[in-house]
């Protein structure tokens, strides 16, 4: 039999829209009757250099701001340490045409655009960071990264998290200003939707050393988690010896939580702090077997260079916590089985997608896991994340609509 | 099996892509080079739109004798569906992934007949 088609669409013809980008998003969210789910989504980003202008407002030194307001924030471009090549040459095409997606005059834009790939793919509450900022901590005008990062600070809690009760986010503490750190602690740490704070495990700063202690004791006394997310540095030594992004980014991103937590671990950090929360993210999972592995190893036969420590490495780190993406899910199901058993994920893994940045994970990456039990994926998409940042388990209006209609 | 009406020969620009809704799947026709693919939009790894991303050339090491580096090219021959989420390749001419054969995108046949171009689905 032969049918017409009466509907189609021309590719060439079409404006980008997030929304029908993640149509087969909302497809498996509904398959998956991710309505009856409450997901948090504990590590996505938006892309701040957009609102750099109105961010630049809030920078107090009026000289930085005149820069700031000149020069903007974003990435170096093609010859640069810093190039996007996230975007993998074109390949994923929102890296390209999201700057041009229509948006209303309100809300604000990056809360139209946190919104549309939320609700498609089932996220009710989202744990937002920068993207640039990530790597602010490299900017060689060290005395400046305090005012940039306070003024992004304030901006996303007055314009951002004081408007859209879905919207969380662990603000950037500028580690190597740890008077600056605890005064953002101060500031922010009961604004609404600040669930955290968090460092850039670019820093170029040892965990360890005692001006940070303060810091940590602040968050611990406040019951606020401390987040190392994790990025790279292309100008870093042993990395600039790679000469593509798969390489820098496969090590650069699992690397520099390894010597953050090495260094957490061995000095003793947990036994110091131990009602410290501490969440690893963006490393993916594959790195913590070796570690834990590596770890409990040496120490047995070196216990006197970490003293502190009253229990093996891995005991502790099986009470951290930990977001999922980029889980290293090719072709080894048996080996991702072995790594949820040896991080407790049932109660410590947090699923993150990282939207929109290109390694992205659907909720599906978890629900799917046939290892897991209703339970366990309950947790981990949401339940697990609720407990920790102390979240009011509210659904999305959009399901709650749904659920309501029916 | 069904044949569904696409188009008729030149509507479909050269290096077009056109999404369908058949009652068996959503699908994606090419038209490039003169020929026309037929793919359902779906990415076998997390399940994106996979026919809606770029069309892109196989990337080339070029390696001399010697085993030395002299630089990167394009195989236009080797043109490559990629998945817009995350830009998993697929070869345009018969849709399996770059680098494992056994991950593919479901490939439909096309009918070219009296200035017509269908799929059977």
């Amino acid at each position: 039999m032969t049918t017409d088609i009466h509907s189609f669409r021309d590719l060439a013809n079409e404006e980008f829209d997030t929304r029908t980008l993640l149509r087969n998003a909302a497809q498996q969210a509904k398959d998956r009757k991710y309505d009856d789910f409450f997901i948090v989504d504990t590590d996505s980003h938006h892309y701040e250099q957009e609102a750099f202008k109105e961010i630049a407002e809030f920078i107090e030194n009026p000289i930085l701001r005149h820069e700031a307001k000149l020069q903007g924030m974003s990435l170096g471009g093609i010859a640069s340490d810093n190039a996007l090549y996230q975007g993998n040459g074109g390949r994923i095409t929102r890296y390209p045409l999201r700057g041009k997606e229509k948006v209303p005059a309100t809300p604000h834009r990056d809360i139209t655009l946190m919104e549309r790939w939320m609700d498609p793919m089932g996220v009710d509450t989202a744990v937002m960071f920068p993207t640039p900022m990530l790597n602010l901590a490299s900017c060689p005008r060290r005395e400046e990264v305090s005012g940039i990062a306070l003024a992004y600070n304030r901006w996303l809690c007055d314009k951002i998290l004081a408007e859209n009760s879905r919207l969380k986010s662990m603000l950037y503490l500028p580690f190597y200003d740890p008077d600056m750190c605890l005064r953002m602690i101060e500031e922010f740490g009961d604004r609404k939707g600040v669930v955290g704070f968090m460092v850039t495990a670019t820093t170029y700063k040892s965990n360890f050393e005692n001006p940070y202690m303060k810091i940590y004791s602040s968050l611990q006394e406040r019951g606020l988690p401390l987040g190392f997310h994790a990025a790279f540095n292309w100008s870093e030594q042993s990395l600039s010896l790679t000469n593509r992004f798969i390489a820098v980014h496969s090590l650069g991103f699992s690397w520099c939580n390894m010597l953050y937590m090495t260094n957490w671990l061995v000095n003793g950090m947990p036994e110091r702090f131990p009602k410290l929360k501490t969440i690893w993210i963006e490393s993916g999972l594959a790195w913590l077997p070796f570690l834990m592995q590596r770890l409990d190893n040496e120490f047995m036969m070196r216990t006197s260079d970490a003293p502190l420590l009253k229990r093996k490495p891995s005991d502790y780190m099986r009470e951290m916590y930990f977001t999922s993406q980029p889980m290293e899910m090719v072709n080894n199901r048996k080996a991702l089985e072995v790594t949820f058993e040896m991080i407790n994920a049932r109660t410590q893994l947090l699923y993150s997608s990282d939207y929109p940045h290109w390694d992205m994970d659907l909720p599906s990456t978890i629900y799917d896991l046939p290892f897991l039990t209703e339970q366990d994926k309950r947790n981990i998409l949401g339940g697990n994340a609720q407990r920790v940042f102390n979240l009011e388990p509210s659904l999305s209006p959009a399901k709650q609509a749904r659920r309501t209609a029916a | 099996m069904d044949e569904f009406l696409i188009c008729r020969e030149g509507e479909l620009a050269e290096g077009g892509v056109r999404i369908v809704q058949t009652p068996a799947a959503e699908i994606g026709v090419f038209h490039r080079g003169g020929q026309y693919f037929a793919y359902r939009n779906f990415c076998p790894h997390q399940g994106g739109p996979a026919c809606e991303g770029v069309l892109m050339p196989q990337v080339v090491d070029v390696i001399g004798e010697g085993g030395i580096y002299k630089g990167q090219t394009y195989d236009e021959r080797d043109m490559h569906i990629v998945c817009p989420w995350h830009s998993y390749e697929f070869h345009l001419s018969d849709g399996t992934h770059v680098c494992d054969k056994n991950l593919r995108l479901k490939k439909y046949e096309v009918v070219r007949r009296d200035g017509r171009v269908y799929v059977v689905a």
